[in-house]
């Protein structure tokens, strides 16, 4: 193999579902050849079996529904606060210089541990569940997109005041345009630590979602419900990202080329 | 009539704890409606720094610049700049690329769209004007920021080494598509190189920058007339002169080098 040297798509397609094809048959033959027990690993074929009682006995599309419009609800709330605030301190130094050390600080105050107050504070509600999510998520957002906002190239900003750019021309039409595929590269990342914080906070004190019903398995040493909700969390997580990246792709073509 | 007046400009920067750095002492110059001044030196000299100044993209330390008898206070539509580096805006095509300067005058569409068409075909650069920069040569980039900054209809035009990063055939053509637009749409042009050739051959005047810290140590007009085709850069008058504009700025280059290892 010659290092960097690209792989074409249909090879790299079969080379990546085959790592999967790998991984599930080892998983058959230490539970199905009797390697593992039963009580500590379930197989391949009573996961899906009760997956699908699950879906349709036990109301688990409810349950993933909810942690979706849970882990997009605090997603978007965070988004929504964070893009502006990031913007204004990417672009204006007092500003960062404000708010900077704090967000640095802030980002290192681990989401779940706020578990215990929020429930405190805000019960055991959606709020609480979004709460999670917002604090999680909008630390990390407010600094990664001042960081990519700031590092703007400098000669197209000089390039855009020898063409008569004002200030606030500046922000609108050169720094946020410019930072604006890289943004988007930070939202799809920072969605994918969301769905993370969203099953912890549902692991304590919840009465819905993927992360409730994975406790409620724990009880009863149901593995079999336990991995198929873990897969079904991976599976939403790859789906989101892959959406994402296609959306990244539509929205800013020309961050693609010459790549 | 002078529209650039550059009088007793210096640059020096600051460095803690040491003398502070001189980029450029003091200096006049005065450019003249139509002007297309050329300005030779080693690297290091200042004659970016000076060009800077006047696009007031830099603050000189003395002395003052003037456009039009206003002081340069700042950047601004009036002086249009082409960079050494590719500096279109990535996101926008090559036509709102053009249209950029335009667009931020709140000109209607429909203007923009005609200014910025008839630059497009005076750089060449027809029925490209939907592609990124990034499906552009280098030539085609440095074409189409020509055009954009033409497109503000400048006072000047500031050309930092535009060609620098070009090869040598495309640079030779480019020199004579500016030639060209300059020949016909009467602009004011400050051009800085390092490339004797190109000084002389676009040049109406050639002004020499001595090694750092630097200074004019010549301003020569270059006889020879309008319209410039390709072949006088065989010509005796162009030989003789790129002979002396040789000797002048080997002596700096050679002084830099060794103020660079002293």
């Amino acid at each position: 193999m010659k290092p960097l040297t690209p792989v074409a798509p249909a090879a790299r397609v079969t080379l990546g579902i085959s790592f999967f094809v790998v991984f599930i048959a080892i998983w058959a033959v230490a539970t199905l050849g009797g390697f593992v027990s039963k009580t500590f690993l379930a197989d391949p074929i009573t996961m899906v079996k009760s997956g699908y009682t699950l879906l349709t006995e036990m109301g688990f599309a409810k349950d993933i529904g909810m942690t979706v419009g849970r882990v997009l609800g605090g997603f978007l709330i965070a988004t929504l606060v964070a893009l502006p605030l990031g913007v204004m301190m990417g672009a204006y130094k007092p500003i960062e210089a404000f708010f900077e050390p704090f967000i640095s600080f802030a980002r290192y105050l681990p989401a779940s541990a706020f578990i215990p107050l929020l429930i405190l504070w805000a019960g055991i509600g959606e709020a609480q569940k979004l709460a999670v999510i917002f604090i999680g998520s909008f630390f990390q957002l407010v600094l990664m997109i001042a960081v990519a906002v700031g590092n703007t190239r400098r000669d197209l900003v000089e390039a855009a005041y020898t063409l008569g750019a004002s200030d606030s021309s500046l922000v609108r039409r050169v720094l946020i345009p410019g930072a604006a595929p890289e943004i988007a590269e930070i939202l799809r990342m920072v969605l994918g630590w969301a769905w993370t914080y969203v099953i912890v906070a549902e692991l304590i004190g919840a009465s819905s979602g993927i992360g409730h019903m994975i406790t409620d398995s724990q009880s009863l040493l149901a593995t079999d419900q336990i991995i198929f909700g873990i897969i079904v969390i991976g599976l939403i997580g790859l789906i989101s990202d892959m959406l994402f990246k296609l959306a990244n792709r539509k929205l800013f073509p020309w961050a693609a080329l010459g790549k | 009539m002078s529209i650039l007046s550059v009088r007793g400009v210096s640059r020096s920067f600051e460095s803690a704890g040491r003398a502070p750095t001189v980029a450029l002492q003091a200096t006049d110059l005065e450019v003249t409606e139509n002007d297309f001044i050329t300005i030779l030196g080693p690297s290091g000299c200042g004659k970016s720094t000076l060009l800077r100044i006047v696009a007031g993209l830099d603050t000189q330390s003395s002395g003052e610049a003037m456009l039009d008898g206003k002081r340069i206070a700042g950047p601004g539509a009036d002086r249009g700049m082409v960079f050494q580096s590719y500096t279109l805006f990535p996101w926008l095509t090559v036509l709102d690329n053009v249209c950029f300067g335009l667009r931020e005058r709140n000109l209607p569409r429909a203007q923009q769209l005609e200014i910025a068409q008839s630059f497009i075909q005076k750089v060449g650069l027809r029925g490209f004007e939907s592609h990124y920069p990034k499906q552009l040569s280098g030539g085609m980039q440095q074409r189409t920021a020509l055009a954009r900054a033409l497109a503000n209809n400048p006072r000047m035009l500031l050309m930092d080494e535009p060609f620098g990063a070009l090869d040598h055939q495309t640079r030779e053509l480019m020199q004579e598509l500016l030639l060209g637009i300059w020949e016909a749409e009467k602009k004011t042009v400050l051009f800085v190189t390092h490339d004797i050739d190109e000084a002389v051959f676009m040049g109406s005047r050639v002004v020499v920058m001595s090694a750092r810290p630097g200074r004019i140590k010549l301003n020569i007009e270059v006889p020879m007339p309008h319209p410039r085709h390709y072949s006088v850069k065989t010509t005796m008058a162009f030989a003789e002169l790129k002979a002396e504009l040789t000797e002048q700025v080997r002596v700096e280059v050679i002084a830099a080098q060794k103020a660079s290892m002293a």
